[in-house]
């Protein structure tokens, strides 16, 4: 393979994990924020957090690849585009911290206050990200004042302030929207019982929701900033499912309804990174400052390791990821959850929820 | 202070807080796989008592190298972007492989572990603690591999027209002395660590009665542990040592505030000077120790500090290029004397054991909560001492670490990411510390029950764990 087609390769990879990102912790965060919606007592909430408990982490690493992928494939767009955004990753980081604890410290005892703060620690945190990624993308979608340096690199020339305009909060509040709904179709389709109802009836008016912001969101990438016709073709595709994902919520057919709304989610990446082709980070004051697949990739020999290990390693993990997702397959009920006591590190005495 | 000086510190304090996490997750992995192997193999209710607790300990501590490790993928973007620039070519590579090869592989079957007791057939469950816990030793290796690079760099071409390092040979940079030998250093002080915890703890519930007999199997698992890691990281680390005279010859001689060329050279176990780490004034020394940890040979000739500093003004143009010694200095004592304490220790606890022995005494339970400290400050003082030693280099001979700093990092935005981090970790750590505590308090559970594992849907049985 050449050069010029390793570049490309390396886009549609970091594209993938950034769809097997939206697609599997998207619904995390769904279910995070609607946590105290679906969830009214300790015993629901707890099976809420167990529907994710054996599947968070493996679904985070898939942006921990993505960043690692990003660095080793176009080290110019990583440094570019993290020392620019520093504060917005930044809330992110605490988010993606607090969040991780929260499931697994949350239970570990019985005490009632204690739960309660790690709850609004698990809504908060995330909510944050759902909603930061969808401003980081739209962002990077619409160009960022990007200016060459003395060294002749592009680098950041805005604020913070800078990433929070209309266009850019329009985009975070539909991937919020968006990934709520996934979370409501998730839980739906992992639970029994009152959660179920409610997910399914929530999935229902978020769905709505989403699919007017995307819709407007999708319209205004397309016709304001899009570098290539051919992105109609994936907005398109994550309209159509979404739609499908909605009639399927609305009959019950949760299964169906998960993979619609999951090729959503997927497509809303693809979507992005069809608009952004061939640019990977386009300046919105100096075309010369503009990072391209071209010149923020690492070189030829990187690009061909890398593709070596991509290709041998990829499937071994989609492989044993799937695994799990069918060892965990069965819905969970409330009654299910054990005592509150069982597993918790309190004294019996001190167990009080 | 400067944007620099901040992000340095940021760096610092971070990974460093990482790396608490770090030893006790990698070797308690391999330890609790051991105790679900031996109950697989005999059925012995003891180890399975032992894993589960030990297990829990596990869990709340992997959480946090989990949450901390986030952060460490972030911050050389974030903060030190001309850095990834420069090498972005070579040391994103065994970054990604990191994330695609072993964070997916430990996440993944961990979570299959603590869910599936009553899911997954036994032998297939055991395997999947085994699998998490290697892919801990694969994460370290490639991380390791990346940080070799930094302390020499191997299999790469400086392009004089990007004035970038581009990499030319992954094997070479995966598999040259350096890295190998690091991570066997690395994982033998990680298992030292877990050992010690592993004696301390099962000896304090051991004196105060709390499942004895099983406390009695995972102490002598935990003496074997430090006994054998022990041996293991003075041999890795005489081994470093010797490569380390070589490539970075600086390292050693601020090591031993050796500030001029000697032949033979001596080691000084406590040095007094001005701390402006110019000179030594007196020193209690072991005459040609240092020659021989240097070069095998007890009459070896090892390089003064001044003369190297010569030498590079010449090779690499005027600067200063030695690192802060008193700093140096001490970190190496500390990572040696700790660690070497943590060995004695259990030494100690195997005569009063010895022979179905129970020791009592108060200030012997208090020494053994908190004797796991002591490896885990070594651990950390090697890596001051490894980083810092560097200094003023972030890649060795090819990139001062003042030219990797993010260009466009502002002292405001630093301040407030260092001070977020610093107040969040500092939380964390009470949180943590606090469970950890009440998980040892409660002790191993006095009966497991174990449901018989059943793979059949809908058949809405209590869970045997749930969040
Ligand atoms: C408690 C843990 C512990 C103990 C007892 C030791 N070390 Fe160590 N040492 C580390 C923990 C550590 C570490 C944290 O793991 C480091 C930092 C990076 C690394 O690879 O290991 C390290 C680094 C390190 C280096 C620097 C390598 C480099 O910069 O390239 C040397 C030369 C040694 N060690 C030598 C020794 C010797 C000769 C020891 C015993 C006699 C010894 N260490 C005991
Ligand atoms: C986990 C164990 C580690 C610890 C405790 C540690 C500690 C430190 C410390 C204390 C510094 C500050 C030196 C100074 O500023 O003067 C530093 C510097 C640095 N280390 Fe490490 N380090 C660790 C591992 C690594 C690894 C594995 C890498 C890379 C793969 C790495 C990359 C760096 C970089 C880029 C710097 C330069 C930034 C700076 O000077 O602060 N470190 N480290
Ligand atoms: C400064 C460089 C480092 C980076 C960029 C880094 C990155 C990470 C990341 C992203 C995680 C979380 C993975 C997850 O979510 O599952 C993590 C955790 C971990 N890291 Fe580090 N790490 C660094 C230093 C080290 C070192 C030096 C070692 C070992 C010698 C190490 C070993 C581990 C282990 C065992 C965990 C435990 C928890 C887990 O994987 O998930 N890390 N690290």
């Amino acid at each position: 393979m050449s050069w010029e087609t390793l570049q490309i390769v390396w886009f549609v990879l970091i594209a993938v994990l950034w769809v097997g990102y939206f697609v599997l912790e998207g619904f995390d965060f769904g279910v995070g924020v609607l946590l105290p919606i679906v969830a009214k007592s300790d015993a629901e909430r707890r099976t809420v957090i167990t529907t994710l408990g054996p599947l968070w982490d493996g679904n985070e690493v898939w942006l921990l690849v993505a960043g690692g992928a990003t660095f080793a494939a176009f080290p110019e767009w990583y440094a570019t585009l993290f020392s620019g955004f520093y504060l917005a990753l930044l809330l992110i980081l605490v988010a993606l911290i607090v969040r991780g604890v929260a499931f697994e410290y949350r239970s570990k005892r019985g005490n009632a206050s204690w739960r309660r703060r790690w709850d609004i620690a698990i809504t908060v945190s995330s909510f944050l990200p759902a909603l930061l990624w969808g401003v980081a993308f739209a962002n990077i979608a619409r160009g960022t004042p990007l200016q060459l340096d003395a060294n002749g690199n592009s680098q950041y020339v805005g604020t913070f302030w800078d990433l929070l305009n209309p266009y850019a909060l329009l985009g975070g509040l539909t991937t919020l929207a968006l990934f709520t709904t996934h979370g409501a179709v998730f839980l739906a389709l992992k639970t029994d019982g009152d959660i179920r109802v409610r997910a399914n009836k929530i999935a229902g008016q978020a769905g709505l929701v989403a699919a007017l912001l995307a819709v407007v969101f999708g319209l205004w990438t397309q016709l304001s900033y899009s570098q290539n016709a051919l992105s109609w073709l994936p907005l398109g595709l994550a309209v159509v499912s979404w739609l499908g994902a909605l009639a399927a919520n609305r009959f019950g057919r949760e299964g169906w309804a998960f993979l619609a709304s999951a090729i959503t989610q997927g497509g809303v990446v693809i979507f992005l990174f069809t608009a952004l082709y061939p640019y990977v980070m386009p300046s919105s004051i100096d075309p010369a400052a503009s990072l391209t697949i071209t010149n923020a990739s690492s070189t030829e020999y990187t690009l061909k390791v890398m593709t070596i290990v991509a290709l041998v390693m990829t499937p071994v993990v989609l492989c044993y990821q799937a695994y799990t997702y069918w060892v965990f397959r069965k819905r969970l009920h409330p009654s299910q959850i054990p005592d509150p006591g069982h597993g918790s590190l309190d004294l019996p005495h001190e167990i009080n929820v | 202070m400067n944007a620099l000086d901040l992000a340095r510190w940021q760096f610092g304090i971070t990974t460093i807080y990482h790396f608490l996490f770090v030893p006790l997750t990698i070797g308690s992995a391999s330890l609790v796989a051991i105790m679900q192997t031996a109950w697989y193999r005999t059925g012995d209710e003891k180890w399975l008592k032992a894993t589960k607790f030990f297990g829990k300990l596990l869990l709340i501590n992997f959480a946090m190298g989990v949450v901390t490790g986030i952060v460490q993928e972030f911050q050389f973007g974030m903060a030190w972007s001309d850095y990834s620039r420069f090498v972005g070519d070579i040391f994103g590579a065994p970054l990604a492989v990191e994330g695609l090869a072993s964070f997916f592989l430990e996440s993944t079957f961990l979570g299959l572990w603590i869910f599936g007791w009553d899911r997954l057939p036994r032998g297939l469950h055991l395997a999947t603690i085994w699998l998490a816990a290697f892919g801990t030793l694969l994460s370290a290796y490639f991380i390791l591999a990346a940080n070799s690079f930094m302390q020499h760099p191997v299999g790469y071409v400086l392009n004089p027209e990007t004035k970038r390092a581009e990499l030319t040979d992954f094997g070479a940079l995966l598999f040259q002395n350096t890295a190998y030998t690091t991570f066997f250093h690395t994982i033998a002080s990680c298992f030292l660590v877990s050992g010690t915890m592993l004696v301390g703890v099962s000896l304090w519930l051991m004196m105060g009665k709390k499942s004895a007999d099983a406390m009695r199997k995972t102490l002598g698992l935990g003496l074997i542990t430090v006994i054998v890691a022990g041996l293991g990281t003075v041999v890795s680390g005489d081994a470093q040592a010797r490569i380390m005279v070589q490539q970075q010859p600086m390292k050693m001689s601020a090591a031993e505030g050796l500030f001029d060329t000697a032949q033979p050279a001596p080691f000084s176990l406590v040095t007094v000077g001005p701390m402006d780490g110019t000179s030594a004034s007196w020193s209690l020394d072991i005459p040609g120790l240092l020659s021989f940890m240097a070069t095998g040979d007890w009459n070896g000739e090892v390089e003064g500090i001044n003369q190297l500093q010569a030498k590079y003004e010449q090779k690499y143009g005027p600067g200063e290029y030695a690192p802060y010694v008193p700093l140096v200095f001490w970190a190496f004592r500390a990572m040696i004397g700790l660690g070497m304490l943590a060995v004695l220790f259990a030494v100690f606890v195997w005569w009063k054991t010895r022979k179905g022995r129970t020791p009592s005494g108060k200030w012997l339970r208090y020494a053994a909560v908190t004797s796991t400290l002591f490896p885990l400050f070594g651990i950390s003082a090697g890596w001051i001492f490894t980083e810092m030693g560097r200094q003023p280099w972030i890649v060795f001979g090819m990139m001062k670490t003042e030219a990797g700093v993010s260009p466009t990092l502002g002292v405001v935005s630093v301040l407030i990411s260092i001070v977020t981090f610093t107040l969040l970790y500092g939380v964390l750590a009470v949180i943590e510390v606090g469970l950890i505590i009440r998980a040892v308090k409660i002790g191993p559970p006095d009966t497991v029950e174990l449901l018989p594992v059943d793979d059949d849907a809908d058949n809405g049985r209590t869970l045997t764990f749930s969040y």
